[in-house]
Formats: structure tokens, C-alpha cells, sequence
């Protein structure tokens, strides 16, 4: 088992906003998870970044047991994320921005950074090229000195990514990247994420763009309520009853 | 390659006038104000450390430079300690209550954070006030030694005295440059761009901002304890609110989350408020006003203004360049986080 979650469940106060869910993701896979707003989605996966302690149930990544680690432990792990909303410091460069991505992998201190030492020189160079590669791989090394303010909405979202990447993952968690993009710069996204898999980073999202996740996605998860009802292949989503009645019930698809 | 020089020009430029100015002048009094504005500018930087660069806006820092200057006065006076060991261990016990302080007052945030911190430094304030038998309460504490000789080289006089306090300020411009421009400042300015990306990217926080905490109070300990041996007399009005709204004020007015704002806005406003003495209290009258659209129109201060400006003009001039080209912003933000 890669990353798995048993009995995983969030109340708050009356509400179960995740119930009861047992995942597996695949490993070398694009796994999505889908479902109305509201479904738990983004609170699963604030479960399993360590952000939200869940009320119940464990998450086991790599045969360890994570659930009580907090958020910096989790990443240390090999388990990035983006955010719903991308939360990149806007006046400052795209460079910038990534670079801090490498921090984790560093040892330099505040006595390093004082006496200007050699580890910290080096350090900041692997950082530094770190940062660049990344930003080859989504495809910004020319943005690469432009203010994120000043770059398009498609462009932070490859930002955020880089910066997901800049820790050197073994997973990526991506909530909605495709939202507020239009469909071309959508497949674009959808590229991108094969092109991660192909190197061997696993990629679970949430999304909304249904036509984009059963092209791409290997493996889904459909929550509703906070209960995943079902699981499986695109095929075996699109035809299973549970997941038409859910989305019929609840009007828009996700 | 030529603004690196330019830079370098201005900072050689700048440490050669201090160093020249005792001699540009004949009026001790002038050097007595501008060795008082570098114990302030001191203090600054480290409230820039924690307010400007990690997002802790920290209204705790005049109790810490009190606590840095009565470590130093009772432990010369009635411990009758050796000058310099006094001022080490000066630090060391304000860099201790800082840790202390600071374990319990980043369980909070922003203006939680910058309340909590007022409460503390009002605290530290009744402590020295009301604590007779040891800090001499409102009496004070009189008699501290000026420091000690070190070899040769005697502090007894007002321009010897400049040259440490410069020594100092020096010191602690370099420091907070060299953090600033290192893994670790950018770990800090991730903090206060964000805490939760800067957690989400592996970054210890709580860890990261207490450490800063404690540099940030050292610096203030710094200060005090220069500030008590250059002054030779202090009371327990060092750690009133005041004094820390009037390191406020300097940093806000030369530029909060900036390097040089610090030096800028303390000398600024110190030689402001000389040249306006004869105001008396209306000057606040003036500085009130001034403050308040300074902070509405140039957030960061006159120096993040100034850089502001610098990039604009840079901006238009690439975008003239090549106005074939629509360089939408290439505009060179690194001194925009971290010199600006
Ligand atoms: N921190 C929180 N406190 C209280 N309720 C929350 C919190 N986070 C999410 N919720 C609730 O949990 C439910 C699931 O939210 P969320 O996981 O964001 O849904 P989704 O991402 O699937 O749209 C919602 O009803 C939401 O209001
Ligand atoms: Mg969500």
C-alpha cells in the first residue's frame, strides 16, 4: 500500500464533513477525487496534509502511520499539496516564490546564514537550481523573473505546481487546479500531470472539469456528504447508480 | 552589474561620514544625539527582523530593551560584575525572557499577537516600576559604569563612545542584512507571506518564529545595555509604551520589511525632532499627520517608496526599450521583496 486512509472521519461540531472513508491511491497513478461542493473533498485532503487531526480513523503513507504528524513532517514525508485558491506571495518573483519550495530539503541555520558559511552557499545553489528545474518542467523558465502579480491566472497555477514539486515529492495532492482556467489552458494542466506521473510522481486531485478527469485520471473516488459512495475506473464511475443519483439529486455535476 | 556598484558606493559613502562626523562637527551635543540615534537604530532593526520580515508585529520590544539595560546596570552596579561580562550576560538574560515570552505569545496572531505583546511589555514595565528592592523603582538606577577599556582603547569619551555605538549599529546592520539575504530570511518572509504554504513546504513555523523572536529581543538587549552605559542613569520609563511606538514610528517611517529602512527612519525622524525642540509636544501636532499619510501612501515606508519609484521608472524605461516586445512586468522584483 502507497498512501492509504482507514476509517478517516472529520466532525465539526454536528457536522461529519468526511465519514468514515477507507482510500487506497495508487501508486504511479493520477487518482481524482470528485463530488458536489460541499462533499468533504478539500477537508480530505487537509486530513491527510496534517492540517485537520481527524476525529477518527488513520492515514498510512508508505506503511507509516502519519495521522498525528504535523503539516511540515507530512512534506518532509514526500506529500505536497496545492491549495484551492493559490496563496503565492504576489509581489514577489516567480523565482522567489519557488525557491523556498527546496527549503525543507536544507540544513543551513540562522548561524550559516550569520558567518555566510559554505553549506549555506551551497544550499542556496541547490535551492536555486532546484527552483529552476521546476519551472522548466511546468514550462515557466520565462516567467521565471516576473512578479506573480503580473503573470496569468494559468501561469500561477503552473507556479503553484512548481512549488509543489520544488519539495521533491513523492505525491502530489492538487485541489481544484483546473478552476478558473478556460479548456485550453485545461488540457494544458492535464499534460502537465501525465508529465508528472511520467516521472514517477503520483497525482491525486480534486476536480470539477468531469471531462477532463475521465480522460485522465486512472483511478476515482466519488464523496457525497462526506461518504464516499463509490470507487473505481472512469468507466465504472460514469455508469455506477449511486455516483447518477448523487449528481442528478444534487442538480450541477460537482 | 552597475547598480551593485552604485550600492556599494553609497554604503562605503555613508560609513565614511559616520566615521567622519565627530570631526565634521564641534558640537558634542550633536555627537550625543547621533549615538542615541544608533542605539535606537539598533533596537529597530531587530523589530524589523520580527515585525517587517515575519509578519509578528511585536509591541514587547521597549521592555526588552529596558530588561538589556537593567540587566547591564544591576549587574555592574550591584553585582559589580566586569564591564563586558555584564554585557554578555546582558543579552543572554534578555534573549532567555525573550525565549519565555516568546513560547507563550506566538500561540497567537496578528492582532492578537501585537495586543498580547503590548500587555508584556506593559508588565515588564510595572515590574521595574514597582519592584523597589531590586530595580530601585522610580528612583532609578544611577552610577553605571561607561564600558570598560578594552586593551588599550578607553570609552571614556563621548567620541569613543560614538565609534563603539557605530561598531555596534554596524554590527547589527550586517546581521539582519546577512539573514535577510539567506535560506533563513526567506523562510521568514515565506512565514509572513503565508503560514500555511510556508508549513505546507515543510517549514518548521513554530520553530522558525521563535528563533526570530529571540534574535529580534537580543537586538533589543543590545540596545538597552548600550543605551544604559552610554547614558549612565536609567529609569522605568525605558520600558514604556512610548518608547516602543516611537521604534514604530522610526520603522514605519523609514520602512517596514526593508534593510536600510531602519537607519533611515530612526535618523530621520531623531534629527527631525531636535531640529523641532522648540515645539516642545505641539511637534506630535506635525508628526501625527505626516505619519499617517506616510503609512496610507507609502506603506513601506520612504524607502519602500523610494524603490517603488525606482522600479516604476525602470519599468517604463524597458518597456521603451522594446516597446516592440509587451514585457508585460519584468521588472527585477528581488529588491522589491527583500531590498526594497
Ligand atoms: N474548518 C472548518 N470548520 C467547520 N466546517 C468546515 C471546515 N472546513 C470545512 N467545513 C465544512 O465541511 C464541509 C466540507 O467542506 P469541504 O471539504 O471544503 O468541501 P469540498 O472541498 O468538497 O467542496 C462543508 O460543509 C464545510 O462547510
Ligand atoms: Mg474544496
Amino acid at each position: 500500500m502507497f498512501l492509504e486512509t482507514k476509517n478517516l472521519t472529520k466532525r465539526f461540531g454536528g457536522l461529519v464533513a468526511v465519514n468514515s472513508v477507507d482510500f487506497s491511491i495508487e501508486k504511479g497513478k493520477i487518482n481524482a477525487i470528485i463530488g458536489p461542493n460541499g462533499a468533504g473533498k478539500s477537508t480530505y485532503f487537509n486530513l491527510i496534509s496534517g492540517f485537520y487531526k481527524p476525529t477518527s480513523g488513520q492515514v498510512i503513507f508508505n506503511g507509516q502511520d502519519i495521522t498525528k504528524l504535523p503539516p511540515n513532517k507530512v512534506a518532509e514525508l514526500g506529500i505536497a499539496r496545492t491549495f484551492q485558491s493559490t496563496n503565492l506571495f504576489e509581489q514577489a518573483t516567480v523565482l522567489d516564490n519557488v525557491i523556498i519550495g527546496h527549503r525543507l530539503r536544507t540544513n543551513s541555520n540562522l548561524f550559516d546564514a550569520v558567518f555566510r558559511t559554505k553549506r549555506l552557499k551551497r544550499e542556496e545553489k541547490m535551492c536555486r537550481d532546484k527552483a529552476m528545474e521546476v519551472l522548466d518542467f511546468v514550462g515557466l523558465t520565462e516567467s521565471a523573473n516576473q512578479l506573480i502579480g503580473g503573470i496569468t491566472q494559468e501561469e500561477k497555477k503552473r507556479a503553484a505546481f512548481a512549488l509543489a514539486l520544488a519539495t521533491d515529492p513523492e505525491i502530489v495532492f492538487l485541489d481544484e487546479p483546473a478552476a478558473g482556467i478556460n479548456p485550453d489552458e485545461t488540457e494544458g494542466l492535464a499534460i502537465l500531470m501525465k508529465k508528472m506521473v511520467d516521472k514517477g510522481i503520483t497525482v491525486c486531485l480534486i476536480e470539477h472539469k468531469m471531462s477532463m478527469i475521465m480522460k485522465i485520471a486512472d483511478k476515482i473516488m466519488v464523496l457525497n456528504y462526506g461518504e464516499k459512495i463509490a470507487e473505481g475506473t472512469p468507466d465504472e464511475i460514469k455508469n455506477n447508480d449511486a455516483v447518477i443519483k448523487a449528481y442528478l439529486g444534487g442538480s450541477a455535476i460537482a | 552589474m552597475s547598480t551593485i556598484f552604485q550600492r556599494k558606493n553609497v554604503i562605503i559613502a555613508v560609513i565614511l561620514f559616520a566615521i567622519a562626523f565627530p570631526y565634521l562637527t564641534d558640537n558634542t551635543y550633536y555627537i550625543h544625539i547621533m549615538s542615541l540615534a544608533f542605539i535606537w537604530t539598533i533596537a529597530v532593526y531587530g523589530l524589523n527582523l520580527l515585525a517587517g520580515y515575519t509578519g509578528y508585529l511585536s509591541l514587547a520590544h521597549a521592555g526588552f530593551f529596558a530588561i538589556g539595560a537593567y540587566s547591564i546596570g544591576l549587574l555592574t552596579v550591584k553585582a559589580g560584575l566586569n564591564y563586558w561580562l555584564a554585557f554578555i550576560l546582558a543579552i543572554l538574560i534578555t534573549s532567555f525572557l525573550g525565549l519565555l515570552i516568546g513560547l507563550i505569545s506566538l500561540r497567537t496572531k496578528e492582532h492578537f499577537f501585537a495586543i498580547y505583546t503590548l500587555c508584556v511589555g506593559y508588565v515588564i514595565y510595572l515590574v521595574i516600576d514597582k519592584w523597589d528592592s531590586l530595580t530601585g523603582g522610580v528612583r532609578g538606577l544611577i552610577g553605571i559604569p561607561a564600558p570598560a577599556n578594552i586593551g588599550p582603547i578607553s570609552f571614556q569619551t563621548p567620541v569613543s563612545l560614538y565609534y563603539l555605538i557605530l561598531f555596534f549599529m554596524l554590527l547589527a546592520v550586517l546581521v539582519a542584512y546577512r539573514i535577510v539575504n539567506s535560506l533563513t530570511g526567506r523562510t521568514y518572509i515565506a512565514i509572513r507571506n503565508s503560514e500555511e504554504l510556508a508549513l505546507t513546504m515543510g517549514i518548521d513555523t513554530g520553530k522558525n518564529k521563535l528563533v526570530v523572536f529571540v534574535i529580534s529581543t537580543a537586538f533589543a538587549g543590545v540596545a538597552g545595555a548600550l543605551y544604559a552605559s552610554f547614558i549612565r542613569f536609567i529609569g522605568p520609563e525605558v520600558a514604556y509604551t512610548t518608547v516602543v511606538f516611537d521604534l514604530l514610528t522610526f520603522l514605519l517611517v523609514g520602512g517596514i520589511g526593508t534593510l536600510t529602512g531602519p537607519i533611515v527612519g530612526t535618523l530621520l525622524i531623531v534629527w527631525i525632532s531636535q531640529q523641532l525642540q522648540f515645539l516642545q509636544d505641539y511637534r506630535m501636532l506635525i508628526f501625527g499627520p505626516v505619519l499617517t499619510l506616510l503609512v496610507i501612501f507609502y506603506p513601506r515606508g520612504l524607502v519602500g517608496g523610494f524603490y517603488a519609484w525606482k522600479m516604476k521608472r525602470e519599468h517604463k524605461r524597458a518597456m521603451k526599450a522594446n516597446s516592440a516586445k509587451s514585457s508585460d512586468s519584468a521588472i527585477g522584483a528581488k529588491d522589491q521583496v527583500k531590498e526594497g
